[in-house]
């Protein structure tokens, strides 16, 4: 186990490195930093000047390795269009995409796992094939066109719900939060359906999948012939073996919501990272783009690791694989 | 599915007609049981058909801007009140008759597909066969890549790469840059999901022994790949192709709407629908709502699509 821990604890290392060096030659070779910095009229000495203090004219592998250093002290440099520090601007902004997406993962979970329950169950239904129809379009759709829709069906032609904005926020310390405030949990509702969609009609299969493969087995028919009530049986045993890969799945996929969270922040105008990471883009702010990658990948190797490493210790044959390997 | 390869070559043709005639009867039989799937058909074909027509069939020229005027800018579809019969669905903004813009639209969203479905489609096959085929390190450099690579979603790494451009091309960033940025971006995003299959198959294929025989007689390793191994692995990359055209033409689509797309000049769906995002509020929902119903329609018939090649070709999977 420990063996294994190691391994993959490496692995997420060379990835982070990785994405470190990626970011870094967008920093240093992608445009020049020195002219991003600094106004027309500034003159070549002084151009030379802050040259020499940004540590331009070091070797490139000295420069490589300060701009990890300053990575894990969490220095991004400062933006090329608010002149102030990268962090501070991803400070600002995390809670607002943060909540955005643990609303809509919520979300999916909740609308997703009864309505996959339900299709497994009920396979010749009605409404199962009706679920099933809007699973389909519901993957079919790009997030932003199901943004937009709400927005038509709700704000524009019923006049309920805001379209854009976090409504009233809350500071507690350092965290804003729009979930304390009448207006803030308003405005949450469409950009989290939006958000968490997708992934519901993922869940709502992979749950239906899951679970009609598991009411075949054995010990199912088994406790069925005990006599077994249905709701015993379906919930009792057939449910908590489906929940398993579920949450692997719906673990690895929260990465992707705060990754998706982009689309749907520009849709609804909601103020969070990738709004700023979308800006960035558009105006080449690269101190922004790249801490942002790298904050992304962060997310996004922790999250790998902890479904590894809980999946190890819920399934032993991993553990004996990685041994062997 | 399982072709071996044409060893003796007197056979070959027929052999190829026959294996192509009993694929037709299968593919052609499960086709036609499937109603869905007709449907699918059809819709894709016409949206395509007209995409691809839309200079001979298109009412006006979008990109002709002495034919627009802004008095006619702003008008709802013909059958609504002030609607004009010269402008089925309307016009947008800039005075262009939507229903043209959208076959313009749908024209580049497609061959952005295309093209981006066919390079990633190529990278991922060479990728996947050199991997597959030369092992060792190599195998291990380009699957570790596709392993980092894989933990990104697409239209972040698509993002990156458009980015990227913009710094590097600055203002001489002009229509038809974009186009192939775009093409790149999508299709470098891509190619993951093809390396991983067809390594997987080459793997199998390389110990069989019509490989041997060839690398016996001396043939060069790289004919040996891409004349006898890549007929064999490349089955599965069919229906991948088909999904992930589906996911191209999504990912064009938000990378547009996004404003790091196509320019309004020159726009996709995706940008039609950015453009007319900000009518939405004025009522003037049919800017924006036309165009999105195409891109939905193409993009679920694609998908359906690909969902029934793959069960007629791996009848196990149903």
């Amino acid at each position: 186990m420990l063996a294994f821990i190691i391994r993959r604890l490496l692995q997420a290392i060379v990835v982070m490195l990785t994405v470190a060096l990626i970011a870094f030659t967008l920093f240093r070779f992608v445009g020049d930093p020195v002219n991003q910095m600094v106004g027309i009229e500034t003159s070549a000495e002084e151009r030379a000047q802050l040259r020499q203090d940004l540590g331009l004219n070091d070797p490139v592998v000295f420069q490589f390795v300060r701009f990890i250093g300053n990575a894990a002290r969490l220095n991004f440099g400062s933006s090329y269009q608010f002149k102030t520090p990268v962090i501070d601007l991803i400070a600002d902004r995390l809670p607002a995409t943060l909540e955005l997406a643990f609303v809509s993962a919520l979300f999916s979970l909740l609308v997703g796992i009864p309505m996959g329950v339900y299709t497994a169950l009920h396979q010749r239904s009605i409404l199962s094939n009706v679920f099933l129809a809007a699973s389909l379009i519901g993957i079919s759709l790009p997030t932003f066109l199901i943004g937009i829709l709400l927005i038509f069906l709700f704000p524009v032609t019923l006049h309920i719900l805001p379209s854009f904005g976090r409504g009233d926020v809350v500071h507690i310390g350092f965290w804003s939060t729009g979930l304390l405030t009448a207006s803030g949990l308003k405005a949450l509702v469409l950009p989290a359906v939006t958000l968490g969609l997708f992934q519901m009609t993922l869940i709502m299969r992979l749950v239906r999948g899951e679970m009609l493969e598991v009411l075949r087995t054995d010990y199912i028919k088994f406790a069925r012939a005990r006599g077994l009530s249905d709701r015993a049986v379906n919930f009792g045993h057939a449910l908590k073996n489906t929940l398993v890969p579920v949450m692997t799945i719906a673990g690895l996929q929260l990465g992707s919501i705060i990754a998706f969270a982009l689309i749907t922040e520009s849709v609804f105008q909601w103020p969070g990272m990738g709004l700023l990471f979308l800006r960035a883009v558009q105006n080449v702010d690269i101190p922004i783009m790249s801490a942002y990658l790298l904050l992304v990948a962060l997310i996004f190797v922790i999250i790998n690791l902890t479904v590894d490493l809980l999946y190890a210790v819920v399934d032993p044959r991993i553990r004996i694989d990685a041994r062997t390997a | 599915m399982s072709a071996q390869a044409p060893v003796p070559l007197a056979d070959e043709p027929q052999r190829r007609s026959r294996l192509a005639a009993v694929l037709d009867s299968d593919i052609a039989y499960s086709f036609l049981h499937s109603k869905v799937t007709i449907a699918a058909a059809i819709v894709a074909l016409v949206i395509i058909a007209a995409a691809m027509l839309a200079p001979l069939i298109a009412p006006h020229d979008p990109y002709d801007l002495r034919t627009l005027s802004l008095l006619d800018s702003h008008n709802p579809p013909a059958w609504l009140t002030g609607g004009d019969a010269r402008y089925l669905l309307g016009t947008d903004d800039q005075g262009r008759d939507v229903f043209s813009t959208i076959l313009y639209g749908s024209r580049q969203s497609i061959l952005i597909g295309l093209m981006a479905t066919l390079f990633a489609g190529c990278l991922g096959i060479a990728l996947g066969l050199i991997a597959g085929y030369a092992g060792g390190s190599l195998d291990a450099l380009i699957m570790r890549a596709a392993d980092i690579q894989s933990t990104f979603p697409a239209i972040l790494i698509a993002m990156l790469i458009d980015g990227t451009s913009r710094a590097l091309f600055g203002e001489q960033r002009n229509d038809q840059t974009v186009f192939w940025v775009m093409v790149l971006a999508i299709g470098l995003s891509f190619w993951v999901q093809y390396a991983r299959t067809v390594r997987g198959s080459t793997l199998v294929e390389k110990n069989k022994d019509y490989v041997l025989a060839a690398r016996l007689i001396g043939i060069h390793p790289g004919l040996i790949l891409f004349r006898h191994v890549l007929p064999n692995v490349v089955g599965p990359v069919l229906v991948i192709a088909t999904i992930n055209l589906a996911l191209a033409i999504i990912t064009e689509a938000t990378l547009s709407f996004l404003g790091l797309g196509l320019p309004s000049t020159e726009p996709s769906l995706g940008t039609l629908i950015q453009i007319g995002q900000k009518y939405l509020f004025a009522g003037e929902w049919w800017i924006a709502i036309f165009p999105g119903i195409t891109l939905a329609a193409l993009v679920l018939a694609v998908n359906l699509l690909g969902d029934w090649l793959r069960d007629a070709l791996n009848p196990r999977l149903r």
